[in-house]
């Protein structure tokens, strides 16, 4: 009789072997360290959605603030330029331009992916390194029109 | 009682559905405002004041922002249940989140008319 060799569950891996149903022990890799575990870019570029989304709400309060005070009068619109022209105000704007224009990019790929553009390992993981230069590039460019 | 976890209207497939939908009008409202705002190199109040006394662009706009909070009560609401277990404390900040957008529509109405 044939017996299932007594191996962790695991470790069993079904395949067919010259038309054969048969049970192979693989020898998997072991790798626990923490230096070089880490996500693959698709989790990180999904992860950075949210982090993005986040931010974005809690702007929402300063976005309408603003968008009431360049439209209120002359000199309010004057004094808010002044106030979003200080440096320090220029790398929040830029962070928040950046939470945009990454949020934007990322959510094109969701899109995309809907409609089974890039939703396969591979291309998965290539899509995921094109939003992460494509937005990279883009935020410079902001950077670059906002100074 | 036994529930069917289908019973809940489909909460889920109206949400992927609001989700795509809003994000494809503020898209759209998001180009077309960065190409008016490349074509209007020089913005002062004048132009911006005027942009916004259309009734178009107010429509927009408020569609812009209708959308906007939609998208974001569904994506609060999706990271909330994803990583706040205790379920009262989800509950307030959900309800903080309801309550903070529902303000925000009523504000952006105000700003909007008040051109």
């Amino acid at each position: 009789m044939f017996a299932l060799p007594t191996l962790p569950r695991y470790n069993r891996v079904f395949e067919i072997f010259k038309g054969n149903l048969v049970v192979v022990t693989k020898q998997r890799p072991k790798n626990l360290n923490l230096l070089t575990i880490h996500f693959p870019l698709p989790a990180i570029v999904s992860i950075l959605h949210r982090i993005s989304g986040v931010i974005l709400f809690l702007m929402l309060p300063f976005m309408l603030w603003a968008l009431e005070l360049s439209l209120s009068s002359p000199a309010d619109f004057d004094s808010l330029r002044q106030f979003l022209s200080s440096p320090l105000m220029k790398w929040i704007i830029w962070g928040l331009l950046s939470a945009f224009i990454y949020h934007f990019f990322a959510g094109i790929r969701h899109l995309l992916m809907d409609i089974h553009v890039g939703d396969e390992l591979k291309s998965g993981r290539l899509s995921a390194k094109l939003t992460m230069i494509i937005s990279i590039v883009v935020m410079i460019l902001a950077g670059v029109w906002l100074w | 009682m036994v529930k069917s976890v289908l019973s809940v209207n489909h909460q889920g497939l109206t949400d992927w559905l609001i989700q795509r939908v809003s994000a494809i009008v503020m898209t759209i409202y998001s180009l077309g405002l960065l190409a008016y705002l490349v074509v209007q190199s020089e913005m002062d109040y004048t132009a911006w004041h005027a942009l916004f006394s259309h009734g178009w662009m107010k429509l927009a706009t408020l569609l812009f922002i209708l959308c906007l909070l939609f998208h974001a009560w569904v994506g609060m609401w999706t990271v909330f249940t994803d990583y706040i277990k205790p379920f009262l404390l989800r509950f307030i900040l959900q309800l903080i989140v309801f309550l903070s957008l529902v303000s925000f529509f009523f504000a952006s109405l105000l700003i909007l008319w008040g051109v």
